[in-house]
């Protein structure tokens, strides 16, 4: 019997900065659920003692001399802004 | 040359180009055609510029008439996922997020393609951020298969896959993170190839899961994926995890390395769920491998059952992370109903993404949350040390696997709705991703409705020559490359 826990949709929806309707939510609960059901038989596994993979390039540190590399300029940084003014990004007021 | 010239492979007119039978003009002009007359109904593209594509073509025939061909993708038309970054033309993941989004910038792939003398040509439908296995959840609209335009052609690269197998263009570029190119190369009858993690540069592709995502071609034969491996394989310093490793000659290496190799079937690939007629073409290649000598071994992966379930942990987990940035600030979509500063992040998002992009990334933070990184993100990424474990183990007797691509062939666009059995159809890709190691489909059948079937070739880490010679001795012997859906 599955033991996973009841994904709270509210709260993973507000951490992820996603505005979801009344519809997308009940829907997506219920679609993830059974994904989650599924994903318990990771459970299963033992995994005592052995090490994570985060990926598998046999690269683990990569350094770099601190030389500045040509980069865009500031047109084309901004070319896909959705407001933009003097070279700078418009976003809504955040301090009253 | 025959007449439909957009259905040749790259060697052929590499060679018609050296000898003036053919301009780079004429051939992108000819691609150009073919475009228009069928892809009303294939709907590979996002979008394409004809008169860009011209304009290289023509530079590229001045650089011929003047000696300075630069090899053999000079003049050829090789199209790109549209999550692979060309200056000035649109980038839009096939997403409403990125709908009006213009490329400031070259990918790593771009800038080669671009050395090498490749013309390209046109921005291809995917699944939206490469999510998908089926391309029905492009913002865009579906692809369909050209072999039956009411199937899908698979995802998540598959306007990349039908663009080829139609003939819109000689070669494309896809993107990888779970099957993404070899499972849409099985179900649209071309040659698709996963490189080794670490061996294509990812810097200009839209990340989906940072550490199994990889650029791979499609090609018509296993020798033209050679050539467009060679031309976009190396070190790249802007991504941190590209690999320093020669890159030998692949196509050179194709005529050199003969075997007799050790072949693995892995009895976990052949179990419930494989359509039989897959089962059977697989067996028969499985077969031609004996008949050359090839020595041929059962070997188990015994954590294939779990491939599944490890990578929908990291995978969506690694996507909340990578698709934070769209937040409707500095670029992509932005609502215009947003009560406050922080209402526009979560506006902007659930109006710019679609239901499979939204439903990964809920999955994703709920795995990354405080309380069960633990119990998910953490215990997936060892879980993928074991599933990494069993191939690595699996290598010390044999050179390589071989196993069908896709369980199923393409299948009717709209038939399956629900997500868990859209997961299903990367169950013998996905593993391949998670342990990092290269893997090929090869066209090795036709099932009695006439839809292509794949057979899968793993190899050992940056073993890529190894793999598409394999590959080349099994497409030689075979005709599954002469034939052409009829469109």
């Amino acid at each position: 019997m599955s033991t996973a826990p009841q994904l709270d949709i509210d709260l993973i929806a507000k951490l992820a900065r996603l505005a979801l309707t009344p519809g997308e939510k009940a829907k997506f609960a219920q679609q993830l659920g059974d994904v989650l059901h599924h994903i318990e038989q990771l459970s299963k596994v033992d995994v005592s003692g052995v090490e994570p993979t985060a990926h598998a390039s046999p690269v683990f540190n990569v350094w770099a001399d601190d030389i500045a590399q040509p980069g865009l300029s500031a047109e084309a940084a901004l070319m896909n802004a959705p407001a933009q003014r003097d070279h700078m990004v418009v976003v809504p007021k955040v301090v009253e | 040359m025959s007449s439909e010239l957009f259905l040749r492979p790259i060697t052929e007119l590499a060679t018609a180009l050296d000898e003036k039978k053919l301009s780079s003009v004429e051939l992108t002009q000819t691609v150009i055609a073919r475009t228009k007359a069928v892809d009303g109904r294939v709907k590979a593209f996002n979008s394409f510029d004809e008169s860009d594509a011209l304009t290289q073509a023509a530079a590229s025939d001045a650089r011929r008439a003047a000696g300075q061909a630069r090899g053999p993708l000079e003049g050829i038309p090789i199209g790109l996922k549209d999550v692979i970054a060309v200056t000035g033309q649109p980038l839009t993941a096939s997403s409403k997020m990125l709908a009006n989004f213009v490329s400031p910038y070259d990918a790593t792939v771009t800038q080669k393609l671009k050395h090498a003398g490749a013309v390209l040509w046109g921005r291809l439908n995917c699944d939206e951020f490469a999510m998908g296995s089926s391309t029905e959840n492009s913002a865009f609209g579906p692809t369909g298969n050209p072999w039956d335009t009411t199937r899908v052609p698979g995802g998540s690269s598959g306007g990349s896959a039908a663009a080829l197998a139609a003939g819109e263009a000689i070669a494309t570029l896809g993107s990888d993170t779970g099957g993404s190119i070899r499972q849409p190369a099985a179900l649209c009858g071309v040659v698709g190839l996963k490189p080794t993690y670490g061996l294509v540069s990812r810097y200009g592709l839209i990340a989906f899961a940072s550490s199994l995502d990889q650029i791979g071609p499609f090609a018509r034969t296993v020798e033209d994926a050679a050539i467009v491996l060679g031309a976009i394989a190396g070190h790249d310093e802007r991504d941190s995890t590209s690999f320093k490793t020669d890159i030998p000659n692949y196509r050179a290496e194709l005529a050199t390395r003969k075997g007799p190799w050790k072949l693995g079937i892995p009895k976990e690939y052949f179990g419930e769920g494989l359509d039989p007629e897959i089962a059977t073409a697989v067996e028969q290649a499985i077969t031609f491998y004996q008949k050359q000598g090839c020595e041929i071994k059962e070997v188990s992966l015994p954590h294939t059952r779990y491939c599944l379930d490890t990578y929908y942990v990291i995978a969506t987990a690694e996507a909340s992370s990578n698709l934070a940035r769209y937040d409707g600030i500095r670029y992509g979509h932005r609502s215009k109903n947003a009560a406050d500063a922080v209402d526009l992040y979560s506006q902007s998002r659930a109006e710019g993404f679609g239901p499979e992009v939204k439903r990964r990334i809920i999955l994703g933070t709920y795995v990354l949350s405080s309380g069960y990184y633990d119990a998910y993100y953490l215990r997936a990424q060892k879980v993928r040390t074991l599933i990494r474990q069993d191939f690595l183990n699996a290598f010390r007797d044999v050179d390589a696997l071989l196993t069908p691509t896709s369980p199923m062939p393409a299948f009717k666009i709209g038939e399956k709705a629900d997500p868990l059995a859209l997961y299903l159809c990367d169950i013998y890709t996905i593993g391949v991703n998670l342990a990092g190691l290269p893997g090929i489909s090869v066209p090795c059948g036709l099932t009695k409705s006439g839809l292509p079937i794949g057979a899968q070739l793993i190899g050992q880490p940056f073993q890529e020559a190894n793999l598409l010679a394999l590959a080349h001795a099994y497409e030689q012997a075979h005709e599954w490359r002469n034939q052409h859906p009829k469109l």
